[in-house]
């Protein structure tokens, strides 16, 4: 039933920009921000809350930036290196901040995020300061595409890829190694006594977590074809703990429903009233006060009853 | 003369001004299932974290297997082959009871295979079989933390045996289980130890167990070694019965 309703979702999703082709750019973002959320939500499986991962969100999107001036200028080279260098990142940062839990853990996030983000504004002559960098249309396999057509691929690429590698993370978190990262939130000690490093386990799962808002910062840098240091500010990183919240962080799925429900719920209420945030905020709180597993929760119960 | 599997040497650690240890030496050999007595706060379960790398001593050394370990880790210790069960239980307690086990077979043997799940159809019936062992069978589906606190350190026993270790260190496994449960409890643990050939250490108060089960005595009174023996004979020195059976 679960997997009727998924195949579904996707279907559905595929299909939206057919008939209303503006909701393209708004799902291809939801789903970039979906990864990066994801990313946050893998971490919040050990009890670690990150306010700073939008920072591998910036790292990445200005790596496709930074190596498309350098003259890379295909598609998939460009978003695997991305993430490589969100991973890299995040690889480095995570050898220092996975020694942390709690709020020092949350905090250290968010200082080092905002080391990135006055970096990516103050180095004017590098980053472009302010007004960003602009990331160019990449060739796919050689070729050339107009500006619409490449949109149209990033799309369902991106949509290929949020099945892909939710069923991967899913994977992950079903393994062994997936259950020790749960099992960090409970018992610390008993874990050391059954021989099994923590520091590895929370260093993985915080490289993974990297590279997912890694992902979620290219595709983002190439659907709005430019990277800003608002990227890596903390009120991103906050949106990407409150999307993780919002969709549940029960499974994967949570963290796509969440990017998505909000990126419309927002384009929707952008429409109606400039008090657009007014709407939002009311959603969030009878989310939040209803939804106890989030918007997933709704999801899974439902298809739990249809079992 | 065979070496010892787990030796102490000269242990000296205190707190606050208090000596847990007090130069202790301690032998104990393959097979042996050794009980350690004593009042409360003597230093029992400090021995149990010094000889699993929790505590670090103020000077001695432990040596497993004639490797001094003393400066290890408690995962690096536990990897040589020393589990360890607790006076509370350490659990997973939001994770059901047989996830608990699967991770601690994992934990063996395949953690870092990532593409296979943690529940595979010969790590459930391994775990299922260790639950059976203990008693604990009709409760593999529980979520952990819902259990009666005998039950969970009868969890926490066969979490620390899913390790297959040489050495089982238990702190007071009878506490906290009913007096109904209590022998039925040790019969099996002692099976299983015999059977899988596991040496013990364990911290008692239950004397009735001790003379039962332990094959030599070590009483513990601050920070160090009272007395020493087959527990028939220990039993019988005065100052036991008056400082820790409290029999005058």
């Amino acid at each position: 039933m679960r997997a009727i309703l998924a195949v579904a979702s996707v279907l559905i999703l595929a299909g939206l920009p057919i008939l209303a082709p503006w909701l393209q750019f708004v799902l291809t973002l939801a789903i970039a921000k979906g990864f990066a959320a994801l990313g946050v939500a893998v971490l919040l499986r050990a009890g670690l809350i990150s306010i700073g991962h939008a920072m591998f969100f910036a790292a990445s999107a200005y790596s496709v930036a930074f190596l498309a001036r350098a003259g890379v200028g295909d598609f998939a080279t460009l978003l695997v290196l991305s993430v490589l260098a969100a991973a890299l990142t995040g690889a480095i940062a995570g050898a220092f901040l996975i020694r942390y839990r709690a709020i020092f853990f949350a905090m250290l996030n968010l200082a080092v995020s905002m080391v990135f983000y006055a970096l990516f504004a103050k180095l004017y002559d590098i980053t472009g300061g302010s007004d960003g960098m602009l990331v160019p249309i990449p060739s796919v396999f050689g070729v050339t595409l107009s500006e619409p057509t490449f949109k149209n691929i990033l799309f369902y690429l991106s949509l290929t890829l949020m099945v892909l590698v939710g069923l991967g993370v899913h994977r992950y978190l079903d393994s062994p190694l997936g259950h020790a990262l749960s099992a960090v939130h409970t018992n610390e000690i008993r874990l050391e006594y059954l021989g099994i490093p923590v520091w590895a386990v929370l260093l993985i799962a915080y490289v993974l977590s990297a590279a997912l808002a890694g992902l979620g910062g290219a595709i983002a840098g190439f659907a709005i074809g430019r990277v800003v240091p608002e990227f890596a500010f903390w009120t991103a990183s906050g949106h990407l703990v409150l999307v993780a919240v919002l969709g549940g962080i029960g499974g994967v799925p949570g963290a796509f429903i969440g990017a998505l429900f909000l990126e419309l719920l927002h384009t929707t209420a952008v429409t109606v009233t400039d008090a657009w945030n007014l709407i939002v905020g009311a959603a969030l709180i009878v989310v939040i006060m209803f939804m106890p597993k989030g918007l997933y929760g709704l999801f899974a119960r439902e298809a739990g009853a249809g079992r | 003369m065979r070496q010892p599997i787990l030796e102490a040497k000269g242990l000296h650690v205190g707190f606050n001004g208090v000596k847990a240890a007090d130069g202790v030496n301690l032998e104990i050999h393959e097979g042996e299932f050794l009980a350690i007595i004593g009042p409360n706060g003597s230093g029992k379960t400090t021995l149990l974290n010094i000889c699993t790398g929790y505590v670090r001593p103020k000077s001695g050394s432990v040596l497993l297997d004639g490797r001094d370990i003393t400066r290890l880790v408690p995962r690096s210790i536990a990897r040589l082959g020393v589990a360890r069960a607790f006076q509370i239980p350490q659990l997973f307690s939001d994770q059901r009871v047989i996830d608990n086990m699967m991770l601690a077979l994992a934990a063996k043997n395949g953690l870092w295979t990532v593409v296979r799940p943690l529940e595979t159809t010969d790590r459930r019936e391994e775990a299922e079989a260790l639950l059976g062992l203990v008693g604990l069978a009709d409760d593999r589906n529980r979520i952990s933390n819902t259990l009666p606190e005998g039950h969970r350190k009868l969890l926490d026993i066969a979490v620390a045996l899913a390790l297959k270790p040489r050495l089982l260190l238990l702190d007071e496994p009878t506490s906290g289980v009913s007096a109904l449960e209590r022998f039925p409890l040790m019969e099996a643990l002692m099976g299983a130890l015999r059977q899988r050939q596991i040496t013990a250490l364990f911290v008692e108060h239950d004397m009735d167990v001790v003379a039962r089960y332990a094959n030599r005595v070590l009483v513990w009174n601050a920070g160090k070694i009272m007395a020493e023996g087959h527990p028939d004979d220990v039993f019988k020195d005065p100052r036991v019965l008056q400082s820790v059976v409290g029999v005058a």
